[in-house]
């Protein structure tokens, strides 16, 4: 099975049903599934092949839903990539994947435009609203995504297919501890297959109801809606959770059945006043991304005694990988559970030897939602996906300490490296250490998670400055506003003329973490 | 008069807005711009931006007044907030 398949099954199924709402708007799953066959036909028709890659640079939409299951159907690989991200970084995924086509927002065209004459593989950008100006360029087509959902001109009808299940369906840029995003490859198979086992767990329906504020360019987002079209429910897709109250009204509204939340969202709902909200259709909510406080969890259980809560445990190599069947969450709130249905788990130590209950080692995962690689990083690969239990398999060497009591709970330790978790997503401190350094003034600089009640984790930098340098926390702030995705502008700035060093002489980020 | 404060409760806006959110860049929205389509107010920003208003203006809002509707533009918190010192006399 293809992930288009999801959609393209359920508008068979029941083509008036709503599929998303968004916006004030209401989409069947017949609209959906032909809109994005006319962009399927149109991205066909300038020229994009079977495996090339299409990125989508989009808020959460009607139109970014659409161009996921355009791009599938016209048997090329999809990439979301962060709406707030800057020129630079974008030509280099761009540039990374040789992606042929971007579909984003006619706002966002003036701001990237130096991308232009950077990515040479790219031919055709597609435009969704229609504010500004349209840009000229010599090389690149541009063409409005709205002209094309609604011409007659490219046929509503699937086209012909020629992709199979192992075939990559996405590219999932992700932070790296190296300081550059590698693309995390998953195929049909493996999209298919965590979101089999994943819609067993939580039992969907065509009745649920799904609120997804998360964004789309985030696995966990994303999956809201690829699972939800599986199960033939309705998915409503809100921006953000900016205005929480406007959100939690919808849930009465639309008789939301399932929330997915990462622990920002969960401790943004803590402060507020939750009975004056109808909660009575919620069935559950979910907890990924990373882990949420003990205490979080023990009150929502008071305020929301009759919803379900699920805390969830991944990563965007194997998508899913745990969760805590929520019965025993008022025992083991601290727990993410077990492997989820058709993935197995096991703790290894350093030499790969699998440990006992009780004992701190590296959790590795084997199922057919384990990623396929790296894209074209065949050491960074190696070393995360290694040889398993039987000789053709890989499997996956997540990076994350754990430990394992007797009934066989997963509880998690601790990140063997230094990916700061920020609202659920990873954050490299490398890269944004990079950035700091390229700053004139700039001397050396740090980069390092601290908590934070609302955050999880707010990034701090610790800058060394070149001496006679002025610096100001605001020019650093907007220096990196410049060349970072919002969610990696550091929260706090400190400047020292001296930061502690390792033996052989650099930066020692360990022992500063340890000082904080 | 009523005038008069609104525009100064715009300019305070203005430029805590470019200060905290834009991080000094690009001064150039209107004061009709909604911050949602310009992609600036997120979760925590929308946080920040409360207390900032509770803090300066002395005032108290409801979960049910932290909407779109009054904090989505310049204009429109600066009617909010307006308004709301008004009601507190």
């Amino acid at each position: 099975m293809l992930v288009q398949g999801f959609l393209e099954d359920s508008s068979r199924r029941h083509p008036e049903k709503t599929a998303l709402i968004c916006d004030g708007l209401r989409f069947s799953y017949r609209t959906i599934d032909e809109r994005s066959n006319r962009l399927a036909h149109a991205l066909i028709a300038t020229g994009v092949q079977r495996g090339d890659r299409v990125a989508i640079c989009l808020e959460n939409s009607a139109e970014a839903a659409i161009s996921v299951f355009g791009i599938l159907k016209s048997d090329a690989t999809f990439l979301m990539i962060n709406p707030t991200v800057k020129t630079e970084k974008l030509a280099h995924i761009l540039n990374n994947c040789r992606a042929v086509a971007l579909i984003t927002h006619k706002r966002k065209l003036d701001s990237i435009q130096d991308c232009w004459r950077q990515t040479p593989h790219l031919r055709t950008v597609y435009f969704a609203g229609s504010d500004g100006k349209t840009p000229t360029d010599a090389d690149k087509q541009f063409l409005s995504l709205d002209a094309v959902l609604a011409s007659e001109a490219h046929s509503s009808q699937t086209s012909p297919v020629k992709n199979v299940d192992l075939d990559l369906a996405a590219l999932m840029y992700t932070s790296g501890s190296t300081g550059v995003p590698k693309g995390v490859m998953l195929s049909h198979q493996n999209i298919v297959a965590a979101a089999a086992s994943v819609t067993a767990y939580l039992e969907n329906t065509p009745d649920d109801i799904i609120l997804n504020v998360l964004p789309l360019f985030f696995g966990y987002g994303l999956y809201q809606l690829l699972m939800t079209f599986k199960c033939g429910g309705t998915v409503v897709l809100e921006r953000s959770f900016a205005f929480p109250h406007a959100v939690l009204e919808k849930i009465a509204q639309e008789r939301v059945t399932g929330i997915p939340m990462v622990p920002t969202i969960a401790a943004i709902l803590l402060q507020m006043d939750l009975t004056k909200y109808d909660f009575t259709s919620l069935r559950y909510l979910t907890n990924a991304g990373a882990g949420i406080p003990v205490e979080h969890v023990q009150k929502l259980r008071k305020l929301l005694p009759r919803v379900k809560i699920f805390l969830m445990y991944g990563q965007t190599e194997c998508i899913r990988t745990s969760y805590l069947c929520p019965d025993e969450v008022d025992r083991r709130p601290n727990s993410v559970g077990k492997a989820m249905p058709n993935c197995e788990v096991f703790i290894v130590d350093e030499q790969g030897q699998r440990l006992p209950p009780g004992a701190v080692g590296e959790l590795v995962v084997r199922g057919a939602n384990v990623m396929l690689g790296y894209w074209e990083l065949p050491g960074e690969t190696a070393k995360v996906l290694r040889p398993g239990p039987s000789p053709a398999e890989k499997v996956l060497h997540s990076g994350d300490l754990f430990k394992m009591d007797e009934e066989g709970y997963l509880y998690f330790v601790s990140r063997r490296d230094d990916i700061i978790k920020v609202r659920g997503q990873r954050v490299g401190p490398r890269e944004i250490e990079e950035v700091l350094c390229r700053m004139p003034g700039v001397r050396e600089a740090v980069v390092v998670g601290v908590p934070d009640p609302i955050l999880g984790n707010a990034i701090k930098a610790v800058i060394r400055p070149v001496i006679g340098a002025s610096l100001t926390e605001q020019a650093v702030r907007a220096y990196c506003a410049s060349h970072l995705e919002d969610v990696m502008i550091p929260k706090q700035i400190e400047f020292r003329d001296v930061l502690p060093v390792t033996e052989s002489g650099k930066v020692s980020r360990k022992e500063l973490k340890a000082e904080l | 008069m009523e005038n008069l404060a609104a525009d100064k409760i715009g300019k305070e806006l203005r430029q805590f807005i470019v200060e905290n959110f834009l991080f000094g860049r690009d001064d150039s929205f209107s004061n009709e711009d909604s911050f949602i389509e310009m992609g600036v107010l997120d979760s925590t920003g929308v946080l920040e931006l409360i207390a900032f208003l509770q803090k300066r203006y002395s005032i108290k809002m409801a979960d049910e007044e932290i909407v779109p509707e009054n904090l989505d533009s310049i204009q429109r918190i600066s009617v909010f907030v307006t308004r709301k010192l008004q009601a507190t006399g």
